[in-house]
């Protein structure tokens, strides 16, 4: 970990999974109650290089190899938060979070309720989610809904290097429990398919991104493509390709679903008038139809036409490429799902 | 392949007890009786007001204490006897028959009790009740889940090595959570941290209605802490001096830093599982008032010559007097503020 070095250009760029490193090292520098717990964190680096050299630098007493006991370890975080901690801790994938959902939605989430505010459980709990690398129906979902659903925790989801770094600060010092969700598609690994702003700008230094500010990553004036994550970067593709033909879409990445914030997405739809929600989690009760709610809620007449939604269907995620891919809310989709709202 | 792992120490065989009961210090007998008189105290105060307005007919969501209500009758010596070797800075994870282990650590019995009634004044600002008692200045916690309180203690045990308080962590389940993989993930891992545990099992015979023998494999789990390589121990006749004696064993293993150990009680349950739970399962329920530890233990006492009538006239009496005085706080407190209901979910809302 040398990417704080003075000698550093300003515009250096970082994959997602240093700029993440790089906030966790920081608070690590800064906050010596922040530690870092999970199967293979130490030695290896992180499954998805969430923790890449952070055991070199602050060494075994604080980055912390745990046994295959998520529930043991998790459980572990949210007392050592209780007690004056902020740990972080790794459950590798969000699918295995039924191993370990009671310390995270009725502990971990309901302690400082219950509590009356007395107790609070300053902790994150940092995942991997996401497919399209052929991992099957047990490695590749998001999930978020299923924690945003579950009040007491928040829930962030960066989807660029620059505020994986931001987002991760921000829950290291955030006193309530974060669930830090990362997507494998844009961690920017040289060893799965990788979107091409996975590696980009990241401010030196402190860099602060809160949660429930949504960010327009492209203004546009006919039509809102929201979404988070991985997702992002497809809308982004189908909008430069629609831009050709003079359709101007204004995407807006949530950066969290807890907080969510509704107000970007009001005022957004407030100006095109169509709408479209991404969300590579599942269809049914999950965020596309809070988004689309969140609309209907204040005003149905601010939409032109019907909101699309490009989800995930309904069904555990397939294993052969061409069937994952054919479920995955991929530019195809999309493109379709704007054309559809637009016509 | 590497040739230098370490081998665990041998682990002691499980003692398990019959052992006669240590001979305590008087006044630490006395002291043992007092916490056990105040915690049937309070529990039978508990009782009288969850019972007073539940009528016509018995409705659990109505009176002054509503909810679903498990009373720890029976148990105290568990809670007696391990909590007195605790100071407030070491913490305690409870099940949801909690009260006995609140009141012998020392929770505020008054904001307690305002707790258990759903008033602006409890522990939790009435958001948590009876099962979800949180205690900052204690350490004292509990979890409705069976088994679930046992990772967080770990993490309690964690953050205290960390940080050289010295503080140790108690945490305490039922016989049937000995069943759950909570219970086991966290023998492991304090035992492979050597963590300042002490892991409590109270076999009170039932879970819910299912007995022991219908639920688990083995008669005592106090066998179970050998596949950690941790000391465990059982302790039969619901004897508080043996309780305090074995806790003291394991208390001392953690605070040495050896790590974690594992003590189960045989208990008794001598009321329901929660009030209004008829017990047509149980067929022992006659003997049960005779096996209640508390008037044994007095009858000991006195024989010991620990106790006489003054003594015990005046702890039961000061039992009332702090009951009561708890009981009358949490009526005149005031019922938290619904516009407030949506408060104090994160950490921000706290105002």
């Amino acid at each position: 970990m040398t990417t704080t070095a003075p000698t550093q250009p300003a515009t250096r760029r970082l994959n997602t999974s240093k700029a993440m490193v790089e906030a966790i090292a920081q608070e690590m520098e800064r906050d010596e109650t922040v530690v870092y717990l999970g199967e293979d964190v130490g030695e290896y680096g992180g499954i998805f290089s969430s923790t890449t050299g952070l055991l070199e630098r602050f060494g075994k007493d604080r980055v912390i190899d745990t046994p295959i006991s998520e529930t043991a370890f998790i459980g572990l975080g949210i007392g050592a938060a209780t007690e004056g901690m902020r740990p972080i801790v790794e459950l590798m994938f969000a699918d295995f979070m039924g191993v370990c959902l009671d310390q995270i939605y009725n502990h971990m989430a309901k302690i400082h309720y219950f509590s009356g505010g007395n107790v609070k459980v300053p902790m994150v709990l940092t995942t991997a989610v996401g497919g399209g690398y052929s991992d099957g129906g047990q490695h590749s979902q998001c999930l978020w809904a299923t924690f945003a659903h579950l009040p007491g925790m928040k829930v962030v989801v960066p989807s660029n290097p620059a505020d994986a770094k931001g987002l991760m600060t921000s829950a290291i010092r955030d006193d309530s429990p974060v669930v830090y969700m990362f997507h494998k598609g844009i961690m920017g690994l040289p060893w799965m398919a990788k979107n091409r702003r996975a590696i980009d700008v990241v401010p030196e230094g402190e860099h602060l991104v809160p949660s429930g500010k949504a960010n327009v990553v492209r203004p546009g004036t006919d039509v809102t493509v929201v979404t988070l994550s991985l997702s992002v970067h497809h809308a982004l593709d189908v909008a430069e390709r629609l831009d050709g033909e003079g359709v101007s879409a204004e995407i807006l990445d949530l950066r969290s679903l807890v907080p969510l914030d509704r107000e970007a997405i009001l005022e957004s739809v407030g100006k095109t008038g169509r709408l479209v929600v991404v969300d590579e989690d599942y269809l049914s009760f999950g965020l596309s139809g809070e988004v689309a709610a969140t609309i209907t809620d204040k005003d149905p007449s601010m939409l032109k036409a019907p909101v699309q939604r490009v989800t995930m269907p309904d069904i555990p995620i397939p294993y052969a490429h061409d069937l994952e891919y054919a479920v995955l809310p991929r530019q195809e989709r999309i493109e379709a799902a704007v054309r559809r709202v637009l016509a | 392949m590497s040739t230098d792992v370490s081998r665990p120490a041998p682990v002691p065989a499980p003692t398990d007890a019959g052992s006669p009961a240590p001979e305590l210090p008087d006044d630490v007998r006395a002291r043992l009786y007092e916490t056990m008189v105040l915690s049937r105290t309070f529990e039978e105060a508990i009782l009288r007001e969850y019972h007073a307005d539940k009528g016509p007919g018995f409705d659990i969501g109505k009176g002054l204490v509503p909810g679903e209500m498990h009373l720890s009758a029976g148990q105290e010596p568990v809670a007696a006897g391990v909590c007195a070797h605790l100071t407030t800075d070491d913490a305690v994870t409870a099940t949801h028959r909690p009260h006995h282990f609140a009141v012998a650590h020392g929770v505020d019995l008054k904001k307690m009790t305002a707790e258990i009634f759903g008033r602006e004044t409890g522990l939790g600002r009435g958001r948590g009740g009876h099962m979800h008692l949180f205690d900052p200045e204690t350490h004292f916690s509990c979890s409705g889940i069976i088994a679930e309180g046992y990772p967080p203690a770990l993490g309690m045990a964690f953050a205290f090595k960390r940080r050289g308080t010295g503080g140790i962590a108690v945490a305490v389940t039922g016989e049937g959570a000995a069943n759950q993989g909570a219970f086991h993930e966290s023998l492991n891992l304090a035992a492979l941290w050597k963590l300042p545990v002490v892991f409590v099992v109270e076999d009170n015979e039932w879970g819910i209605s299912v007995p022991r023998t219908a639920s688990t494999s083995v008669p005592s789990n106090a066998v179970r802490a050998a596949a950690y390589g941790i000391p465990g121990e059982r302790v039969e006749h619901n004897d508080v001096d043996a309780v305090y004696a074995a806790a003291e064993r394991a208390v001392g293993r953690a605070r040495a830093g050896e790590g974690p150990s594992l003590i189960e009680v045989a208990t008794l349950r001598m009321w329901g599982h929660f009030e209004g739970d008829a017990q047509g399962y149980r067929a022992d329920l006659e003997s049960v008032s005779a096996l209640d530890p508390i008037p044994l233990y007095e009858t000991r006492l006195r024989e010991a010559g620990v106790l006489d009538d003054a003594a015990v006239a005046r702890t039961k009496e000061q039992a009332t007097e702090k009951v009561e005085a708890a009981v009358a706080f949490a009526k005149d407190s005031p019922v938290p503020d619904v516009a407030d209901v949506m408060k104090h979910v994160f950490a921000e809302e706290d105002r």
